[in-house]
């Protein structure tokens, strides 16, 4: 249940939806407009259906909660808006409200059941992943698909295909890893869920690279998942929840939490705006995104003769206004090329378990982000968020293409020389 | 109106059912353009993909005498894609192709819903770029564009859509598929193409345009002058173009703008001036330093706080930016507002602004100003608190003053957005009687039925029926339009 202030017709929430003004210039920014051409499937739009929603012209209906559930939440719409509507926001508590109206299909709501059950909690995702593992090992995904049930239930099929590449052991990174050299501060790293169980490798880099930088990095055991799943789904009140837990277990003396998963950064700078306390600001304000502090330092970069794209990461470019460090850190790799990519910071139809829960919407996004990929003719793709990275992944192993997902850590940390510091 | 089952069925027979929407909420995003004050929810919305798909639609329409009202991305500014009279309203947003680019012959053919900054995205590297430039170009559609024979910032040197407007398919309100102009120079008989541009879907929908494509220009320099308020910055503009100048762009911003777009983009335009004036110069390198050195010379001859010129392509970009995303900015300053478009003689623009502030005084209501001061278009957006009882009825007499003293002056009372519901009633104080009947014949001509787009553009009262009769005395003759 979400809390009496998390509806579109408390005073504030009704003044950002007023300010947005209806001039249209979010629309060649939205995905799903982009895709469908339809007004409501426009943030300007769902904003009138907001609007209508908050003054009491239009019910919660299902077909409501069905165009803001084809929302992609990726936010480009906030760095189109030139009257700064907080969109981001405006869905969550929209998705709040609709929480509490239960108007969802059913099916919806048995799959929301079990990624909610799951993803958000490290120890479980181990589990899954570990009978995903076997599922895997003895045969059975063979079994499952051949025997046509993917096709039946895209969802599964979804899933399936996303965890194509499961690493072998899910290898938490130290707990702590001093600077080379003298230390310019301490930081603190989000393993994430995904990430840890996923791409450790992108957590160990991450802090091997840190330190390099001059940063003493911790990276706490027991620390909980960032709740941006459940802010996302408008499932406000555990959201609230794991970020009070998660501000309370981060090391309140350090001078940045650094992320690495793009989607967790964005989740940790709204702590603020949701949970209106000390500690949860001090995380909001201190979090930033691993290629922000790496950008400032200078490190030893060898050659790596490679040609590739960079895909930017909706809760990166839009969630959190981070697109030159990236770009600028590629830069400085010897015999790197980037190719610019055409519309990179259109959704890639990723968007944390959209493509699990709107598999159909994601499949187009997902096809016209590999067709500029493929335009640029780099075989390697830089991103950095987990989602993207299996989301183009899939894409690219279903068109039998030949594509690189890595996270620009990865890339960072081949072209390292390690011994030279 | 609810639309007859047999209706609906030849419309999803035609279109299947994702290109026709039916349900209340869907309908409802489509029941304003910009310009929210104007609200008519559609039956349905339907959404072809090609000529034919859009000529069956209208021909199941017409057979059942049912309103169609086009609309294409929705921005503009005088209701005129609202369906006040329910109908079908057709979106264009599905028809975004680029039929033909034939460079050798400077045009291109495009379909309606293309937004108009992505024509110039195509052939910009290979050096070319679409004139007409609303403020709405990263999002309005060329059929609109067309539709309402709109204008921009750059429309002072280049002209205005209908000026790259080289031919047209269209479906007319009979349900014939008619296409006029083309590439040729010159087409023997009617200008039916400058009779169609700006008919705000009375006379049928386009599905095709070809227009005119043109050279960017070799050097492009864009100065920023501020000034202590419109008054000074009005008689910068006046003697700018007194001097022969013509910019390629002159654009105005007063204070209220200036916060809300330094809000909106960051600190683009000083803070603390009364107003900004953006002047654009293109051409020969030459001629380009020449001509900048002169404004640069006449704005300090007027008293300017500051000129600077973009150092580079970055700088500049920013300063269009604020300019062409103001309009939405304002909503940093408020919830809504009335946008005026009147147009004065360049000359008596020092004298409007005067009496801008005095009306915006009188009815204690915010103007915000973002204007083409080249083109002596005014765009003053005359804020207000739509919950606030009376507030808007305040608004609402501000806007009319202020048209009337325009016209006073010699105006008009429209300079590119369009009549759509917003103007209709203002078009006697500057047509006559005779003028505007023969309008309304010609309209029949196309849409014998008047089913396009009905109670836009022309004044007409339900009753009447046929004809129209104006209620107020008309302009003397000669009076600047």
């Amino acid at each position: 249940m979400a809390t009496g202030t998390d509806r579109l017709a408390a005073p504030a929430t009704l003044d950002d939806i007023r300010s947005c003004v209806h001039c249209g210039i979010c629309l060649p920014a939205c995905p799903t407009y982009r895709a469908l051409g339809e007004e409501m499937d426009s943030p300007r739009g769902r904003i009138y259906l907001m609007r209508a929603v908050a003054e009491g012209r239009l019910d919660v209906t299902e077909t409501y909660t069905h165009h803001l559930d084809l929302c992609l939440g990726c936010r480009a719409c906030e760095t189109a808006c030139p009257a700064g509507v907080p969109f981001g926001s405006l869905l969550e508590t929209a998705r709040a409200e609709i929480e509490r109206g239960g108007r969802r299909p059913l099916r919806r709501r048995l799959l929301e059941a079990f990624i909610f059950g799951v993803f958000p909690h490290p120890h479980r995702l181990a589990i899954v992943l570990g009978l995903l593992r076997r599922y895997r090992r003895w045969g059975l995904q063979a079994l499952v698909r051949r025997s046509g049930l993917l096709r039946r239930i895209p969802p599964l099929a979804a899933m399936d295909a996303l965890l194509h590449d499961i690493p072998r052991t899910d290898g938490a990174p130290p707990e702590f890893l001093a600077a080379r050299g003298r230390a310019l501060g301490r930081v603190a790293l989000l393993t994430g869920c995904v990430q840890r169980h996923l791409f450790a490798d992108v957590n160990h880099d991450t802090m091997r690279l840190l330190a390099l930088a001059g940063w003493d990095v911790v990276a706490p055991r027991e620390q909980g998942c960032c709740g941006a799943l459940e802010l996302h789904g408008g499932r406000l009140d555990a959201f609230r929840a794991r970020a009070r837990a998660l501000a309370a277990t981060l090391p309140s003396d350090v001078d940045w939490i650094v992320t690495n998963a793009a989607g967790c950064g964005s989740a940790l700078r709204d702590y603020g705006h949701w949970v209106d306390e000390d500690a949860t600001r001090r995380v909001a304000a201190r979090s930033r995104d691993v290629t922000e502090l790496l950008v400032e330092a200078d490190l030893p970069l060898g050659s790596l003769p490679l040609t590739v794209t960079y895909h930017d990461p909706c809760h990166l470019a839009h969630g959190q206004r981070v697109r030159t460090a990236p770009r600028a850190l590629l830069g400085r790799i010897p015999d790197l090329a980037v190719v610019p990519l055409a519309d990179s910071d259109l959704c890639c139809g990723s968007a944390g378990v959209y493509n699990v829960l709107e598999p159909e919407m994601a499949d187009r996004l997902l096809a016209l982000k590999i067709a500029r990929i493929v335009e640029t003719g780099a075989r390697t793709v830089v991103t950095g968020n987990p989602g993207c990275l299996m989301q183009i992944a899939r894409g690219a192993r279903a068109r039998g293409l030949d594509l690189e997902l890595v996270h620009p850590v990865t890339l960072l940390a081949r072209a390292m020389r390690w011994e030279d510091r | 109106m609810a639309l007859s089952a047999s209706v609906v069925a030849g419309l999803q027979h035609l279109l299947g059912p994702a290109g026709v929407v039916l349900t209340r909420e869907g309908r409802l995003t489509y029941e304003s353009d910009m310009l929210t004050l104007y609200k008519g929810m559609p039956d349905a919305v339907v959404l072809p993909t090609s000529t034919e798909e859009v000529q069956a639609v209208v021909r199941i329409c017409r057979e059942a005498r049912v309103p169609v009202v086009p609309r294409g991305s929705g921005t503009g500014l005088i209701g005129g894609a609202t369906a006040p009279q329910g109908g079908v309203m057709v979106s264009m947003t599905r028809m975004t192709r680029i039929l033909e680019l034939d460079l050798a012959n400077r045009c291109a053919t495009v379909q309606p819903g293309l937004i108009n900054l992505w024509l110039t995205n195509a052939v910009r590297d290979r050096g070319w770029f679409f004139a007409p430039d609303p403020s709405s170009q990263m999002v309005s559609s060329i059929g609109g564009n067309v539709a309402t024979n709109a204008g921009g910032p750059h429309c002072l040197k280049y002209g205005i859509t209908t000026n790259h407007v080289l031919g047209l398919e269209m479906v007319i309100g009979t349900g014939e598929v008619v296409s006029v102009g083309g590439k040729a120079a010159d087409r023997p008989g009617y200008d039916l193409t400058g009779t169609m541009v700006g008919n705000e879907g009375t006379f049928g929908l386009v599905t095709a345009i070809t227009v005119r494509l043109l050279h960017l220009p070799e050097a492009v320099k864009t100065a920023l002058a501020s000034f202590a308020s419109l008054v000074e910055a009005s008689e910068a503009v006046s003697a700018i173009i007194a001097a022969g100048i013509i910019p390629a762009a002159l654009e105005m911003l007063d204070d209220a703008m200036i916060g809300a777009v330094n809000a909106a983009v960051g600190k683009v335009y000083p803070d603390g001036a009364g107003a900004v004036l953006l002047i654009e110069l293109d051409g020969p390198r030459a001629e380009v330093e020449a001509q900048a050195e002169r404004v640069a010379a006449i704005c300090r001859e007027r008293q300017a706080l500051m000129v600077t010129v973009a150092r580079d392509e970055t700088e500049r970009a920013l300063l269009w930016k604020g300019r062409k995303e103001a309009a939405g900015a304002v909503g940093r300053i408020t919830a809504a507002y009335l946008l005026q478009d009147a147009v004065v003689p360049r000359s008596k623009l020092p004298q409007i602004m005067r009496e801008m502030v005095a009306i915006s005084k009188r009815h204690r209501l915010l103007f915000a100003n973002v204007f083409h001061a080249g083109d002596g278009n005014l765009h003053p957006l005359i804020c207000y608190d739509d919950r606030k009882p009376g507030e808007l009825e305040r608004a609402q007499q501000a806007n009319e003053e202020l048209l009337h003293a325009c016209i006073a002056l010699g105006g008009s009372v429209s300079g590119e957005h369009g009549i759509g519901m917003d103007k209709a009633k203002n078009l006697p104080l500057q047509y006559a009687e005779a003028d505007l009947n023969f309008m309304f014949r010609l309209r029949r001509v196309f849409d014998p039925d008047g089913l396009m787009n009905p109670a836009k553009l022309l004044p007409s009262h339900p009753a009447c029926g046929e004809g129209f009769r104006p209620a107020r005395p008309t302009l003397p003759a000669g009076t600047w339009v």
